[in-house]
């Protein structure tokens, strides 16, 4: 049988999560807006929650409990900044590639820290020559002894700045055919952030540019085997990556929602809620049949990806539906809100910017549908 | 060791509080769609528990009479901290009043055995009378601080408190075994942790029936309860808005005397 229920102790974790949002996140967000950085403390409170922790295994001192969890830990997070969702979300992201291809020496050197948050974990793949055609590249490596020689640009990458171990993609000089993925440590001669960027939407969540110049990598560094990178980075995108990305839009659908029934109840037009309405109440039933359907399509990926099945087609349908559909219920959450939609006192517009951001990370929707036509034919 | 046991009710969600009507037939309140929360001030209270466990060396049972899904709120607390848990459950528990509710939980700790504080909120968020923790001393024998705000001093024998007053406090030295039904400003609860939650799953719930209690079904739940409650209602609150008109000094002197009439100012 098909259990669609969460178990008690997944309800206790998500209550665990909202409790940290409620009592950690709300009272950043307001800063977060203003200055576009990530709060430091924040980074803090939420390695001592043990929100890095999550998808580790606990020889490696995480808590193993799996995706589902992460992924409600997210969903949860989100619903009061998606800002804060996506940076944690792209932790594990970073976390991932070492955890799936790393060597047992590299996973005892690197994963403890980055469990504890001590270690800002990423992934960079994407640059001004390839986003959605990650082949378009160009950052390289070349062989020097029993090292590599990085040179090249990353841009959009999230935790750029805050970022401490960093999963990077490169291309061999010689060989344009073969990707590898490095382990870079913040600190490292000649790699750097440099520009950062200044979102519409997710404004605190770091996204910025990484230099490498002549940046000497030694061998122990490599993630798997060189010149089988390009899956390295896929894996990990592909349902980590996408995975976090549909925790930030199931939250924000979950967001704009509520923000909407409480608006719809509280104003009062023709001497009534405004939620008597019919055109009203449709736009909540469309919502809310969003969140259902989205809800559903997200963890069944997730029960999937811990059960240890291949999840990456159910994540690529999840991510596409649940970004659009966030993109959806802002809209519409602006909408109900009137004129108060536009004032920024009112969340729902900071909600409309946040869900123009979920579209592109981990993936644009055009490219989901590539990923899904190919399943439907295959 | 200090043996601490925190008494917790389940109560309705008070952020779904719209969603509770009374019942007009039998003056009970209809709460089936609104989710059990662990009483607010409860919170406090296991706090409590656990910073002295932090500093002292103190075993934390956790006891609760109720449904038997109030064994979540029994669960949260063990993830909190707490060491054991112990749930009160049959349907001859229902319907108690603040009496039955002491006497039976009474009737858990004389079962619990041994303990030297008895932690409690001051109060629930449905019932709200603040007389369970009293009353549950009175059946056990021991004093009872209420609205406990401050521990001053403890550890020993005898513990230093300060107990709220509307305009003040009261410091009250009072001698362990002890009940504290304890406020909000106590301490800031702290919230619940991943790795907490793992470790709960290794500590138990131990559930008891009237039989197990061993106490007889006239003694609890409705039929052991001296108070009925025989009427509910629910006040309706209303603003009434009144527009003063006339010149600015007019208006402020008009102002001024309404909010005298109403004994505002
Ligand atoms: C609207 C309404 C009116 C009521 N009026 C009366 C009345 O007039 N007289 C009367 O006797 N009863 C009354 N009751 C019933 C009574 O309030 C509760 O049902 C009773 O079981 C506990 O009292 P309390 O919730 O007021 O607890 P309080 O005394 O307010 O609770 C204080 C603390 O006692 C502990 N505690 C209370 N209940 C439990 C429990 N079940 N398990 C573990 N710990 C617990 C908790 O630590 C709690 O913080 C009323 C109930 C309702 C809903
Ligand atoms: C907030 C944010 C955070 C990010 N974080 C990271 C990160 O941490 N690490 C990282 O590596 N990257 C990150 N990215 C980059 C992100 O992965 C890319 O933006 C994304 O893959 C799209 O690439 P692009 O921006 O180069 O757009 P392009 O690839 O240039 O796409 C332009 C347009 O062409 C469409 N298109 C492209 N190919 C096809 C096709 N085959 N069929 C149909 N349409 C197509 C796209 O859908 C899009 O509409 C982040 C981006 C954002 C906005």
């Amino acid at each position: 049988m098909i259990d669609f229920t969460f178990t008690e102790e997944q309800e206790m974790f998500r209550k665990a999560a909202r409790e940290f949002a409620e009592t950690m996140v709300a009272s950043k967000v307001p800063e977060m807006e203003e200055t576009g950085k990530f709060s430091d403390d924040l980074v803090k409170a939420l390695g001592e929650a043990e929100m890095m922790a999550l998808t580790v295994p606990e020889e490696y001192g995480g808590l193993d409990l799996g995706y589902t969890v992460r992924m409600i830990a997210i969903e949860e997070i989100s619903k009061v900044s998606v800002a804060v969702g996506m940076m944690l979300q792209v932790c594990a992201l970073g976390i991932e590639p070492i955890l799936k291809f790393g060597t047992e020496e590299q996973k005892k050197r690197y994963l403890p820290a980055m469990a504890k948050g001590e270690r800002i974990g990423t992934t960079a793949v994407t640059e001004a020559t390839g986003g959605s055609d990650p082949t378009g590249i160009r950052t390289s490596y070349k062989k020097e002894g029993s090292d590599y020689i990085l040179n090249g640009r990353k841009c959009f990458i999230t935790n750029s700045h805050i970022g401490d171990t960093i999963t990077i993609l490169a291309k061999d000089s010689e060989n344009p055919k073969a990707f590898s993925t490095f382990i870079m440590e913040k600190g490292m001669e000649g790699f750097k952030a440099t520009r950062e960027e200044h979102k519409v939407g997710m404004r605190g969540c770091n996204t910025g540019e990484l230099a490498l110049e002549n940046c000497r990598v030694p061998a122990e560094n490599l993630i798997g085997d060189e010149g089988k990178g390009m899956r390295v980075a896929l894996a990990a995108i592909g349902d980590v990556g996408r995975g976090g990305m549909v925790g930030c839009a199931l939250g924000l659908q979950a967001a704009c929602l509520e923000a909407s029934i409480k608006f719809a109840n509280e104003r009062i037009l023709y001497g009534k809620p405004i939620s008597y309405l019919q055109t009203i109440q449709n736009k909540l039933a469309d919502m809310k049949i969003d969140l259902e359907a989205g809800q559903l399509l997200g963890y069944r990926a997730t029960s999937m990806q811990d059960k240890g099945m291949r999840s990456s087609n159910e994540f690529a349908v999840a991510k596409y539906f649940t970004t659009e559909a966030a993109q959806r219920a802002a809209k519409m959450a602006v909408d109900i809100h009137g004129g108060y939609g536009c004032m920024e006192e009112y969340a729902v517009s900071r909600y409309l910017r946040d869900s123009f951001v979920l579209g592109p990370s981990a993936g644009t929707s055009d490219i989901m549908k590539v990923i899904i036509g190919r399943w439907a034919l295959s | 060791m200090l043996k601490i046991i925190v008494c917790v009710k389940a109560v309705p969600d008070p952020k779904e509080a719209h969603k509770i009507k009374i019942d007009p037939a039998t003056k009970t309140l209809t709460r089936a769609d609104v989710p059990l929360v662990l009483n607010l001030l409860d919170k406090n209270a296991m706090e409590l528990a656990l910073l002295l466990k932090e500093q002292l060396d103190a075993h934390i049972t956790v006891l609760s009479m109720g449904p038997p899904v109030a064994g979540n709120i029994v669960k949260e607390c063990l993830a909190l901290g707490a060491n054991q848990g112990f749930l009160l459950s049959d349907r001859a528990f229902g319907g108690a009043d603040a009496y039955a509710t002491a006497y039976t939980l009474a009737k858990g700790i004389e079962k619990i055995g041994e303990f030297d504080l008895i932690i409690c909120g001051m109060a629930s968020s449905d019932g709200s009378t603040e007389w369970v923790g009293p009353e549950m001393a009175a059946f056990l024998k021991v004093p009872v601080v209420t609205r406990v705000n401050e521990i001053v001093e403890f550890g020993g024998e005898w513990w230093k408190v300060k107990a709220s007053l509307e305009n003040g406090y009261r410091l009250m030295q009072v001698k362990l075994p002890a009940v504290f039904t304890v406020s909000r400003e106590l301490n800031t609860p702290r919230t619940l942790s991943f790795s907490g939650i793992i470790k709960a799953r290794k500590k138990e719930i131990t559930l008891w029936d009237l039989n197990e209690l061993g106490v007889l079904e006239e003694t609890v739940g409705q039929k052991g309860s001296p108070t009925i409650v025989s009427s509910l209602a629910t006040v309706n609150s209303k603003r009434i808005a009144e527009i003063i008109s006339g010149t600015r000094e007019d208006k402020v002197e008009q102002l001024v005397q309404k909010l005298a009439d109403a004994a505002v100012i």
